[in-house]
């Protein structure tokens, strides 16, 4: 029995559309016109307890509509859901009361309240017992490193403290299952880094199943083993993050720099991709060539001084996958 | 204190350590009521001077009571919904309100609760003070807040001023729920000022509302705000009068209440959450 059961999941809103400028201002105080999006349509995956799964997608593809539904927040218009059994929206309280959810661009601990604050006041709502909640906050505080931010009102904490004092904040109740909806967004690299190690841990050493939105493929690459792909409310890929590296971009790049004047070179499966007087920039499929055999072809024939192959970056194999299914935000 | 109740308990004493913390808020509206009160009292001084003072139902020393009485209890009376809620509805963080394992009706309740009473609390103690304590030492006696009826109209008062918080705080819910449903509650609160201010007493106590009105006047929620303990302050419900009285605020806290939680489950239901 999978933690998470997400099966034909559907979901509409209903946006109002007017004309531009006064003239359409006017007519939609007479005439009110709707236009249904659909967010979600036929969205199904499932997840076992343990696992860490990325959703990513563009902008207004859907992650964060799922997650609202599979945190018990939006009703889904058709399809079912169940988290542990639960059914999110059908038994709202005692669903929550097992799961941690962090929305990247909202905060939900009290703006004038110290952070310590905050954090009883989460004691007390979700009724931890106060020696479970007095040691559960002792490791978050010392994870997280938040001992010096703890009497400052979180307004005056900057994004990246104010994110690990949010996770924090998800997690004093010990839930099973923890959704980051874009928890490093807009965070620093050193911020970006603590963030994605803390929950590295967490579901490694304590089996916390988790659910990460992200735009942010570093993000990706060194959290998430599964990565589902979902464009347009619905999901296009569905399996291990190298998979779906290898599956859309093979290509490799090679950049030489020569001793003398960069020669042209003519191999099958090899495509000059820029040049300067002593450099080239070579794409190459490394299945039909691969790159020590390049390397060995070119030294060969010309003085060459410095090589380096490098992995097309992820955001391009990802804006390819877009490309490819039509993706890409309207 | 029962694992149950801790939750809300919590929420409140929380909302009501934060809302005590804003003491220039408290001096400013204590200072803006007064002004308005001295303003109130000396209209009232002139109409009954210009009255024949058998036909006038209260007199002007209970008038006066009843003015700085409605002064330092002003924001005991639901003049808006809470502004953390239409805050959380406008920034969308209205998603974690609905994350906690708590029911959102019971907790937004509470917190109105003690968003009203912490502010009441300084600024109707230092109104007692200037009006009730100041006032007679400095020999302003006749326009000084003056004590209840008698010890029994003391204690129904406080009864009273117990259910204003309660009847207070379902109306805040109404207008939460409603400022959830249009995502700005400017419109609504505006209307409900209004109506507060002809209806509740705040503007002129019920009893001076011509006689027709009567029956009407008391009947109606906003009564329950404001004008039914007052009343009830210096002698003019009593007895069975108070018991009425006290009814009709209960009675209008159930409907309210049951009203807001009805509507509440329809609107969560529908709820919608755009972007991000």
């Amino acid at each position: 029995m999978p933690q998470i059961l997400v099966q034909d999941l559907a979901k509409t809103y209903r946006v109002m559309e007017r004309d531009p400028g006064v003239l359409g201002a006017l007519k939609g105080v007479v005439h009110r016109r709707w236009r249904t999006v659909e967010a979600l349509k036929n969205v199904s995956f499932s997840l076992e307890a343990g696992e860490l799964l990325g959703f990513i997608g563009p902008n207004g593809a859907g992650k964060s509509t799922t997650i609202k539904i599979l945190s018990g927040i939006l009703r889904p218009d058709g399809g079912h859901v169940e988290v542990g059994g639960l059914v999110p929206y059908q038994e709202r309280i005692r669903h929550v009361a097992r799961i941690g959810v962090v929305f990247g661009q909202r905060t939900q601990l009290w703006w004038d309240l110290p952070v310590i604050d905050g954090f009883d006041l989460l004691r007390d709502i979700y009724r931890v017992d106060p020696v479970r909640y007095a040691r559960t906050r002792d490791e978050l505080v010392a994870l997280l490193k938040l001992e010096r931010l703890l009497d400052q009102p979180v307004r005056q904490l900057s994004l990246g403290q104010r994110m690990r004092a949010e996770i924090a904040a998800a997690l004093l109740h010990e839930p099973e299952v923890l959704f980051l909806d874009e928890p490093t967004i807009g965070l620093d690299a050193p911020s970006k880094l603590a963030v994605r190690e803390f929950v590295k841990r967490l579901n490694r050493e304590r089996g916390v199943t988790v659910l990460l939105t992200t735009h942010d493929m570093h993000d990706i690459e060194a959290l998430a083993e599964r990565v589902i792909v979902i464009g347009h409310g619905q999901v296009l890929a569905d399996r291990p993050f190298e998979a779906l590296r290898r599956d859309v971009l093979r290509e490799r790049r090679m950049f030489i720099d020569f001793a003398q004047a960069a020669p042209d070179i003519d191999l099958p499966g090899v495509e000059v991709r820029a040049r300067t007087e002593r450099s080239l920039e070579l794409a190459f499929d490394p299945d039909m060539v691969p790159a020590a055999r390049l390397i060995a072809a070119i030294s060969a024939d010309f003085a060459v001084e410095d090589v380096h192959v490098e992995q097309p970056a992820i955001e391009e194999v990802i804006a390819k996958f877009y490309d490819l299914h039509g993706a890409a935000e309207a | 204190m029962t694992d149950a109740l801790r939750p809300y308990a919590a929420a409140f004493a929380a909302r009501f350590q934060l809302m005590l913390q804003y003491r220039a808020a408290a001096v400013a509206g204590f200072a803006t009521q007064c002004w308005w009160g001295g303003i109130k009292v000396m209209v009232y001084a002139a109409f009954f001077a210009g009255a024949s003072a058998s036909d006038a139902p209260i007199t002007l020393s209970q008038v006066i009571t009843y003015t700085w009485l409605a002064q330092a209890f002003l924001v005991l009376a639901p003049w808006s919904g809470d502004p953390e809620i239409s805050q959380a509805v406008r920034s969308g963080a209205i998603g974690y309100e609905r994350l906690r394992p708590i029911d959102t009706y019971n907790w937004w309740y509470v917190r109105a609760a003690a968003w009203m009473t912490a502010r009441a609390l300084p600024r109707a103690l230092l109104m007692l003070a200037v009006a009730g304590v100041a006032f007679p030492l400095l020999g302003l006696e006749a326009w000084s807040w003056r004590p209840p009826a008698d010890a029994l109209a003391f204690g129904l008062f406080a009864l009273s001023m117990i259910l204003v918080v309660f009847v207070s705080s379902a109306f805040v819910m109404l207008l939460n729920i409603s400022a959830v449903v249009t995502m700005d509650e400017r419109g609504i609160n505006t209307l409900v000022a209004s109506l507060l201010i002809a209806f509740s007493g705040n503007l002129l106590p019920l009893s001076l509302y011509p006689d027709a009105m009567q029956t009407f006047l008391l009947i109606q929620p906003f009564a329950s705000f404001l004008d039914i303990p007052f009343r009830i302050y210096f002698g003019g419900l009593s007895g069975w009068g108070a018991i009425a009285g006290l009814s009709l605020q209960l009675f209008w806290t159930l409907v309210m209440v049951i009203m807001g939680r009805a509507w509440m489950i329809r609107v969560m239901a529908k709820l919608q959450m755009q972007g991000g």
